[in-house]
């Protein structure tokens, strides 16, 4: 029967049917759904694991083993894994091994917008790209074909729009291949220089064969139109707005494997039509290929540029010269940005932090937007652990009266995931630094995972728990403190103390996000309208459930939670 | 047939996403072909939420630009306003009359403007506004105003009603399934 699916489920599918045992990932969006949904198999063995790098290390370990295995992550998450990617290349598999990259053209929710197809060119591992659900789980299950027969993981190259989309899908049955037996084997396993030597040239043979492979595979397709005026090559979502905008006013080159490419099944296409052009999203990945092909009669980025998502009406407008009219009103729309939610544990902690005007070098998670008005209390933000790191370095750079004005931020999936290495920085070479953790009990931002300081793994089941204050210590920070961010005095507190101090110093805000099942609210507060003067310091903390009617605050009791951070900064006793 | 195309917007945490899935299901069982595309993330935390229904006898993209949208359903107002540029010239636009002020506006950086939805009327769209929130409160809670919404959309199109019963039935868990039926016929009848 066929249904509806995420192309991430739909992906998921695709690892349950091709038999798929092993799947360790980190989350990111818009990845974070293939590892949630084939947890659901009972079939799949599924873990998060705290890093890209930890995983990607664990789905090569189960591959050697002689299970299909599989890891998943966003973009930014294959920086993370590049170190074993790049070897794992040399060593090939011995089951099939697929690693799922979800790029977010657009940045719908990360902080660059990197072009995954550059790993896929440098590590010299092949890289299929489906353009809707159906292909999604097509491809993975082709996926761990050609990773078997090439030796070589394989990855999938995802994106928002394919990742997020539902399309229809006709789900079969799981094939349930035997482990592959292990037998040692140093020459391909054991990646020192004089085996790696061999190796290498196996990669350099393996890549002549792929593009061989390429010129036949079903996954690149050619869709010939009689009434075609010219020639489109694309790949991913691009395909579908190409096949939207034109229709059959152009011949279609659709490129499901994008490494390596074929050369003579795009030369032979070239030579068809006067005029060729490249639709990708992002780098100019494919149209370089060309030229370096020989093939000259391309266009593409100078039409369509390198900065975020294509769709139909840019297609539409370029090429055809076609655009649709739309009404807008004159009036001026505010936008409305994404905000911590009503009673978030991180508040209290930044607003304190914004009170005490302290450099804050700040990390990825719920917490970055501590950056937005009205909190603005954030300096810096760079990719998952540069809190710590980057404060390090900005206190050597400034000497000791920085450290005392400067702190960093870090969720407690984030500080597990590469946060930790900075920490021993910061006590191995001795900077007076002071680090927050923020310490919510769940990796929030990505929609609620587990992660190792929570005490429950992928499933739901009971699992170890890391426990940072010994943690922390155990690393060489001797000053270790936990705080409740619903306390605001407490908080700033503690804040000033640390910063004071002469010597390095941890404090873990802790309290669970406040969206989580197990926690229980307070009953919603109120505000007195004789009591309150319309100071609008209540305003000052950024929640969502507070407004100003009338010159009078009031709290809306559908969002309100009963955190009490607002009560507290009432001086007045306005807010009960 | 030429595809078509719904937009479904609203506030993060206001259920869009149970309304586009009623939807597709609806679709998928009038054996259209059927995409729905949601953005995930960032825009969970209180900020706007698009989700884009497109359907037809082979739907391509997954997204609807300016100009395209042959109804744009609502849950918020200021959100119908943001999205009206979306809608095609004729097309409906379904939108709820709550008002949630976004941070902007709650910071007083900004001003939710007045009389929204007399400005909607005067922009020449075909404008239904109801107040689903109150409707949703009296089938038992205000969280089933995107199943009134969704009410609303059904008695303006003619897909047979078993359909969406049988959507409902497979959408929503059991014991909200009688609520969620009110509030669907609430929404039916307030066209
Ligand atoms: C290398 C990398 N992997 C994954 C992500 C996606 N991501 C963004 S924030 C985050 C985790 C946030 O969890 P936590 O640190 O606990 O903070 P919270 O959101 O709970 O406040 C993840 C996984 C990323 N940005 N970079
Ligand atoms: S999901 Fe949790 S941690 Fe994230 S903003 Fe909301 S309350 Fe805060
Ligand atoms: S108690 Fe005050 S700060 Fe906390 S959620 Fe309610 S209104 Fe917001």
């Amino acid at each position: 029967m066929k249904k509806l699916m995420l192309g991430n489920a739909a992906f998921a599918r695709g690892l349950y049917e091709a038999g798929c045992k092993f799947v360790s990932s980190y989350p990111g969006t818009p990845s974070t759904e293939i590892t949630e949904e084939a947890a659901k198999y009972d079939e799949i063995y599924a873990e998060w694991a705290p890093n890209e790098k930890v995983a990607m290390e664990a789905a090569l370990g189960a591959s050697i083993a002689g299970a299909r295995s599989f890891c998943g992550m966003k973009h930014v998450g294959l920086n993370v894994a590049a170190d074993p990617l790049y070897t794992a290349s040399y060593t090939g598999v011995n089951a099939g091994m697929v690693i799922a990259v979800a790029d977010d053209q657009g940045m719908h929710s990360s902080q660059n917008e990197q072009d995954s197809r550059h790993h896929a060119i440098a590590s010299k591992v092949p890289m299929l790209e489906p353009s809707d659900s159906g292909e999604c789980k097509d491809f993975v299950k082709l996926a761990f074909e050609i990773s078997e027969e090439f030796d070589t993981p394989v990855i999938v190259r995802m994106s928002t729009r394919v990742a997020h989309s539902q399309s229809s899908v006709e789900a079969l049955d799981r094939n349930e291949p035997a482990l592959r037996e292990y037998t040692k084997n140093p020459q391909k396993y054991v990646m020192m220089p004089a085996f790696a030597k061999t190796r290498h040239v196996f990669v350099e043979e393996r890549t002549q064969k792929l593009i061989a492979y390429a010129e036949t595979s079903p996954l690149n397709r050619v869709e010939i139109s009689d009434k075609a005026e010219f020639g489109v090559i694309t790949n991913g979502a691009a395909y579908q707005y190409v096949k939207e905008a034109l229709g059959e006013k152009a011949s279609v080159l659709k490129l499901g494997m994008v490494n390596p490419m074929p050369v003579k099944l795009i030369q032979d296409f070239a030579a068809k039509y006067e005029k060729v052009y490249v639709i990708e999203e992002l780098e100019g990945i494919i149209e370089e290929h060309c030229r370096n092909i020989g093939v000259n009669n391309v266009q593409g980025k100078e039409i369509f540029g390198y900065i975020g998502e294509i769709n139909q009406a840019v297609i539409a407008e370029k090429l055809l010269g076609v655009k649709r009219e739309f009404i807008s009103l004159s009036e001026n729309i505010p936008n409305r940005p994404p905000v911590m939610c009503a009673g978030c544990p991180h508040r209290g902690l930044f607003y304190c932090l914004s009170k005490l005007k302290v450099t804050v070098s700040g990390d990825i998670g719920c917490y970055t937007l501590g950056a937005a008005a009205p909190l603005t209390a954030v300096d810096t933000t760079i990719c998952m652990g540069a809190s710590i790191s980057a404060l390090h370095g900005f206190n050597k750079a400034r000497g000791s009266e920085s450290e005392h004005k400067t702190v960093a931020v870090i969720g407690d999936s984030t500080f597990m995931h590469s946060g930790m290495t900075g920490l021993v920085n910061i006590a191995y070479n001795n900077s007076n630094s002071t680090v927050i953790i923020l310490d919510n009990s769940i990796t929030g931002m990505t929609g609620h995972q587990q992660n190792p300081t929570t005490g429950k793994n992928l499933k739901g089941d009971p699992a170890a728990a890391v426990n940072l204050e010994e943690l922390c210590r155990a690393i060489g920070i001797k000053r270790v403190r936990v705080v409740d961010p619903y306390h605001l005095a407490e908080c700033e507190a503690a804040i000033k103390e640390e910063l004071a101090a002469d010597e390095a110093s941890v404090i873990i805000s802790r309290r669970p996000c406040a969206l989580l099942k197990y926690v229980k609210h307070n009953p919603p507060f109120k505000v007195d309208a004789d009591k309150c003067v319309g100071c609008k310091m209540c305003m000052k903390l950024g929640c969502p459930a507070i407004s100003i009617k009338d010159g009078k605050a009031v709290i809306d009791h559908t969002q309100c939670v009963g955190c009490g951070i607002c009560k507290e900064q009432c001086k007045i006793g306005a807010i009960e | 047939m030429e595809t078509k195309s719904i937009m479904i917007v609203g506030v993060g945490g206001q259920g869009s996403l149970l309304a586009s899935r009623l939807l597709g299901n609806v679709l998928l069982a009038q054996g259209y072909d059927v995409k729905v595309s949601e953005v995930h993330g960032m825009s969970q935390r209180g900020g706007s939420v698009v989700t884009y229904v497109k359907y037809g006898d082979k739907v391509y993209s997954p997204v609807i630009e300016k100009g395209e949208a042959d109804a744009v359903i609502s849950f918020e107002l200021l959100e119908a306003a943001r999205c009206l540029p979306f809608l095609k010239k004729g097309g409906h636009l379904i939108t709820s009359v709550q008002q949630i002020d976004p941070m902007p506006v709650v910071t007083g950086a900004a001003e939710y403007p007045a009389d929204l939805e007399g400005k909607l009327r005067d922009a020449g769209v075909d404008l239904v506004a109801v107040d689903a929130l109150s409707l949703a409160e009296q089938a038992g809670t205000a969280k089933a105003s995107n199943v009134v919404l969704m009410g609303v959309f059904a008695a303006l199109t003619d897909f047979p009603d078993e359909l969406w019963q049988n959507a409902l039935e497979q959408c929503v868990p059991p014991k909200f399934l009688e609520l969620n039926k009110k509030a669907f016929e609430l929404g039916k009848a307030a066209k």
